[in-house]
């Protein structure tokens, strides 16, 4: 009695407050080697050796259960996924306790409160021997080569730039900027760190962003050493890429 | 025009007209060589100004050629066209020139969320949770951004919500000439039971 006891005072919120969520990918959100809860069901089945037509229902709700409890580090999403097919279980589990109604006709079918989760359980079977026979089509074609792509720089758009290449386009800049007849007027200096702050802001606004363009919005000599010092410490330290088409071609920053 | 140009042009229609089935063949093999892409037999025979079927004969033929010589290549049928391509048991060698490892398998979860696009597409995220009994997003973008699904506009119902079915290149990956390619889900039944 005990036992029974504990499994209907299962604590969805007790459950749910061990649940870390430290990553958001799917894979390592399986439990073991489970994609749902309907897998573990069918797992626990397996296991069992039960009839998938006559699930003994108490028995598979409470491994069902206990496999919940092992659980420590899951994902909320799939989490909620797993408790909602507990709680069916145990809807399913409470209906099968219930007697007969006595006023209803002796001859008078009833339904199995199974019948919907095997179905469901079938249904997903299907398609998971379908992703299985997916798998292993793809394993096939992955020993099947296609001719090779002809290099050209058609599909070879992104040659990464060097350092040399950083060095050009700034001289161009400081080059067209020494012709500009400019007036001097007292402003603040910007520091490297307000200078790498605005050239983060300006990539991840627009995903990328043209080192040309982004260089010419300054116009003395020490602002535009310092946006070039703080183009090589946003390539060192985030993850943004120099992408430049063509050889002497405008370099782009790109958020990876 | 003079009577030497129409003999020329003359020559030129019968030859088209009465191409064998080798220049055929060689013509096919060609066109499928350069291509990008799975070329439609449909497209080789536009080229080449003949009727589709006997594009169609000579590439079974070609086909046969290739297996008959036991060549290192394969002529084959894929996503809806014909693609030249090394054979399956030589992948060590192939991919140890290549220096390239398999890349990266699909997760399980990705690979159901397929499964399910695949044999009831069109369909949404409701009806793949209804059936995987879990949430599905996370695989649904990795699908999208491998450009394995698309979407196929908004079903007229409560919501509008998204409808999803396999690209060109789900078949390309999975190396299926069509959709009828896949086999029957029904047969998964028998296995399942």
């Amino acid at each position: 009695m005990q036992e029974e006891q504990e499994q209907y005072t299962f604590d969805f919120l007790t459950e749910t407050a061990e649940i870390v969520t430290e990553s958001r990918d799917e894979i390592s959100v399986r439990i073991g080697d489970f994609a749902g809860p309907l897998d573990l069901l069918l797992y626990l089945i397996r296991q069992e050796q039960a009839n998938i037509f006559d699930i003994p229902i108490a028995r598979i709700t409470d491994e069902y259960l206990s496999y919940i409890r092992l659980m420590k580090t899951l994902d909320i999403a799939v989490a909620a996924d797993f408790l909602v097919m507990a709680a069916q279980l145990i809807e399913v589990k409470s209906k099968m306790l219930l007697p007969r109604d006595p006023f209803a006709e002796p001859d008078e079918e009833v339904e199995d409160p199974r019948k919907e989760l095997v179905d469901r359980l079938l249904e997903y079977e299907k398609y998971k021997s379908a992703a299985q026979m997916l798998y292993e089509k793809a394993t096939i074609e992955q020993a099947v080569f296609p001719r090779g792509k002809i290099e050209s720089d058609d599909n070879n758009a992104e040659i990464s730039a060097t350092v040399f290449d950083l060095i050009t386009i700034f001289q161009k800049i400081v080059e067209r900027q020494k012709e500009k007849i400019t007036m001097e007027i007292e402003r603040d200096e910007v520091s490297l760190a307000d200078m790498i702050k605005r050239l983060k802001q300006r990539i991840f606004e627009h995903a990328e962003l043209s080192l040309a363009s982004f260089f010419e919005e300054f116009e003395t000599r020490r602002e535009l050493v310092t946006a070039f010092i703080a183009v090589l410490e946003v390539v060192r330290t985030e993850s943004v890429k120099l992408i430049q088409k063509q050889t002497f071609d405008d370099i782009i920053l790109k958020k990876v | 025009m003079s009577e030497e140009a129409e003999q020329v042009e003359q020559a030129v229609e019968t030859a088209k007209r009465s191409r064998s089935t080798g220049e055929l063949m060689a013509l096919a093999e060609a066109l499928i060589f350069v291509a990008d892409e799975p070329i439609m037999a449909r497209t080789i025979a536009d080229v080449l100004e003949e009727d589709k079927a006997s594009v169609e004969a000579a590439l079974e033929a070609l086909c046969e050629e290739y297996d008959t010589r036991e060549s290192g290549l394969q002529v084959r049928a894929v996503a809806g066209g014909w693609q030249i391509a090394t054979r399956t048991e030589l992948h060590e060698d192939v991919r140890r020139f290549l220096k390239t490892r398999p890349s990266a398998k699909l997760s399980i979860a990705a690979l159901e969320t397929l499964a399910v696009i695949a044999y009831k597409q069109p369909v949404t995220v409701p009806e793949i949770l209804e059936i995987r009994g879990v949430q599905s997003a996370s695989a649904i973008k990795t699908l999208l951004e491998k450009r394995l699904i698309v979407t196929k506009g908004h079903k007229e119902t409560v919501g509008r919500p998204m409808q999803y079915g396999t690209s060109k290149e789900f078949l390309i990956h999975f190396g299926l000439k069509d959709l009828n390619d896949l086999p029957s889900v029904e047969d998964f039944e028998d296995l399942v039971q």
